[in-house]
């Protein structure tokens, strides 16, 4: 299993590396949108529960992006047929495009977050960055899981770009509220609040409850 | 229903009354044969005739919606983990990613099958692509790229091929190179879809012809002529 | 498949309940404190809201049992429940937002979580039919219809408490807070509403299920007789059309 696992996740990060389709839209669209804010709110400098709904949004929607493509290469190429017929352990496609998106957003907000933090937020982070950094692994995991069993269930229907973000947005509303409660305290412009960690344990069961379940309903999606 | 015994070895595929439906469309209908171990059965049909569906109820990609259907001694969709990295399929796609190499593309397929990274290399050299190993798939010409989805196929030494066309974008020179490898002489049982009467009845111990999803003709090839299988397509 | 059966006796029941909820709210249940006559519509709003979440769940468990199974009738079950429940969903947010006009003067707020978590739900729900109707094969479209009703029948209460959690609590909970402490004639009425409405709903489910099962059966045996090819193809449809 963890072999498959580790050429699942080797293939397509190559894949990645060669085509460019997903981190760089996903970096470029989160970018863009903190413009689109800035803009829109007319606003330069945001704190607290505004710049966290702001920074929480747009990730999420930058997520939607790799969640479209996530499968797109396996359907469009062939990819599901060829792992179907190998003697593995076929939930091993589930975990390896979970950590992949999970890596994909790990490596969009490396820059994505920075860039808010220059663009659009009021006060430092500084002393807050274990706490953020808390906050982010965790709703990206639940992202990552959730955008992988939606991905998989969006990619065989016709008009797949509309329905994943449809399917997939109300089932992330729990980690943007969590997620954005979590925040919100640690931007606020007269130095950090204190950090409410029963949001973390919401993020904590959210990512249990569905991480679970994906696991438990993906081989369905496979056969045929 | 001509049946034949080899020495002690069990059938390669054994279909009984074998069906499969898309929805309300019946694409197979009451399939029954039995190929025995190493032998080469050559389908032939009209399009839509269900070639193509028997092909991937073999290669446990599609269920079996009526009838029995056991492959290399598994009984399909029961026990379709046991048959599973012992079949290799080529059918219409190459299966390959098209941004990758192909030596990167048969060396993610050799970690899937457990297969050593040294066979995908060897292959390549096999089919003449050692010069292209390293280019994407994509700038490959279809001859290329054929022989690149054989050398996927062939990859894990399978016991079954299941072969739509394979010579179908091949140069006389590309088809004497996968001769070994997808060939009479290679070794596996083979079920061979083609398009081409003579060639497909010289190449193949049985005969089965499909028309409409049922079964038109069984029988061994020395028996059929090109005349019959002109028939199905009338 | 029969699935007629206790029909009339279901139906008959569902109007007597639901009558008799009415002529209780209105000639019986003592108005509100607090909130006066605008307060009865919680005999109406509580009761479709518990009932479509329940739909919902049920809508999700048969959709276990499809997997497991791989019974095309329990997919067919599951589809009603969460079609009727997504229809009945449209009435508690209507209900809802009269309410809130009612008695607190905007046609929707923000602060009660019971009515923004269904919200949310509601709009999940919404795509399950597009999800049906854009996968052609009529088997992949009942499975992984099964696993979208599952993962959605484990989200509504996730859902719920990461809401509830998140919005202070304006919404009168006056089943929780008064819960205890609801005068006996308002418990009551709440009680015929409930049940009255939980009829009513498996008597729609149970009369849609008759209904498609009827049509699904009529056209196998109409293609039995006229052969394969002798009936036009089936139009693409988001409803289960075959058992």
């Amino acid at each position: 299993m963890r072999a498959t696992v580790a050429a699942l996740i080797r293939k397509d990060l190559q894949l990645e590396r060669r085509s460019f389709e997903s981190v760089p839209a996903m970096l470029m669209f989160s970018v863009t949108a903190f413009v689109l804010f800035h803009f829109g709110l007319d606003r330069g400098a945001l704190a607290g529960d505004l710049a966290s709904g702001v920074l929480w949004v747009t990730l999420l929607l930058a997520a939607v992006l790799g969640m479209n493509r996530l499968f797109v290469a396996e359907r469009e190429q062939g990819g599901f047929d060829g792992f179907l017929m190998a003697p593995v352990d076929r939930t091993a496609l589930f975990v390896a495009k979970a950590v992949v998106l999970f890596a994909f957003l790990c490596a969009v907000e490396l820059v994505a977050v920075p860039a808010f933090v220059v663009l659009l937020l009021e006060p430092g982070i500084g002393q807050a960055l274990p706490e953020l950094l808390a906050v982010l692994v965790l709703a990206n995991l639940g992202i990552a899981i959730v955008g992988t069993l939606i991905g998989a269930l969006g990619v065989q229907t016709r008009a797949r770009d509309l329905i994943i973000p449809l399917m997939a947005l109300p089932l992330l509303v729990p980690v943007v509220i969590a997620a954005a409660e979590a925040t919100a305290p640690l931007l606020e412009s007269g130095g950090a609040d204190p950090f409410p960690v029963r949001w973390l344990g919401v993020l904590a069961l959210y990512d249990a409850v569905f991480g679970l379940l994906a696991y438990a309903v993906f081989d369905f999606l496979l056969e045929e | 229903m001509a049946t034949a015994a080899t020495g002690g070895s069990a059938p390669a595929v054994a279909l009984e009354g074998v069906g499969r439906a898309y929805g309300e469309r019946v694409a197979l209908r009451e399939v029954s044969f039995t190929l025995p171990a190493g032998q080469t059965v050559a389908v032939f049909g009209a399009n839509g005739a269900g070639k193509t569906t028997l092909l991937r109820v073999l290669a446990g990609l599609l269920r079996p919606h009526a009838g029995r259907a056991i492959v290399l001694g598994a009984e399909l969709p029961r026990e379709a983990w046991r048959a599973r990295g012992r079949t290799g399929l080529l059918g219409h796609e190459p299966l390959l990613y098209r941004d990758l190499t192909v030596r990167e593309n048969l060396r993610f397929h050799a970690r899937l099958h457990g297969v050593a990274a040294a066979r995908a290399d060897a292959l390549i050299e096999a089919v003449g692509l050692g010069a292209r190993a390293d280019d994407p798939v994509r700038t490959l010409s279809r001859g290329m790229t054929q022989r690149a989805a054989i050398c996927r196929t062939v990859l894990h030494e399978p016991e079954l091929l299941l072969l739509d066309e394979p010579f179908a974008n091949l140069d006389p020179g590309g088809a004497a190179t996968v001769a070994p490898l997808i060939g009479r002489s290679s070794g596996p049982a083979r079920v061979l879809i083609s398009h081409d009467a003579e060639q497909g009845l010289a190449d193949a111990d049985w005969v089965l012809g499909l028309r409409g999803g049922r079964q038109a003709i069984w029988a061994r090839a020395a028996e059929v002529g090109v005349a019959d299988v002109r028939r199905l397509y009338a | 498949m029969t699935f007629g059966r206790g029909l009339r006796a279901l139906s008959i029941a569902s109007a007597v309940l639901i009558t008799g909820a009415f002529a209780l709210v209105f000639f019986w249940a003592p108005n509100d404190a607090d909130q006066g006559f605008v307060q009865k519509i919680f005999y109406l709003h509580v009761p479709l809201g518990i009932v479509t979440l329940c739909g919902f769940v049920a809508g999700g468990i048969f959709g276990i049992q499809h997997l497991r199974t791989g019974e095309r009738a329990h997919d067919l079950r599951s589809y009603v429940a969460i079609h009727i429940a997504l229809v009945l969903a449209v009435g508690v947010l209507i209900t809802g937002s009269i309410w809130a006009r009612a008695s607190w003067g905007q046609w929707w707020v923000w602060d009660e979580p019971t009515l923004v978590s269904f919200l949310i739900v509601f709009l999940l729900y919404a795509c399950y039919q597009p999800l049906r109707f854009s996968i052609e094969d009529p088997e992949r479209q009942a499975r992984y219809a099964s696993v979208f009703a599952i993962v959605a029948g484990a989200f509504v209460p996730l859902n719920f408490l990461a809401v509830r959690m998140a919005e202070s609590l304006v919404h009168p909970r006056v089943l929780s807070t008064t819960g205890g402490a609801m005068p006996g004639e308002m418990r009551t009425t709440f009680l015929v509403a409930l049940v009255g409405m939980a009829c009513l709903f498996v008597t729609l489910w149970k009369y849609e299920l008759a209904s498609k099962s009827a049509s699904i059966q009529l056209r196998s045996l109409k293609r039995r007789l006229a052969g394969d090819d002798g009936l036009a193809p089936l139009s693409r449809s988001a409803a289960p059309q075959q058992l």
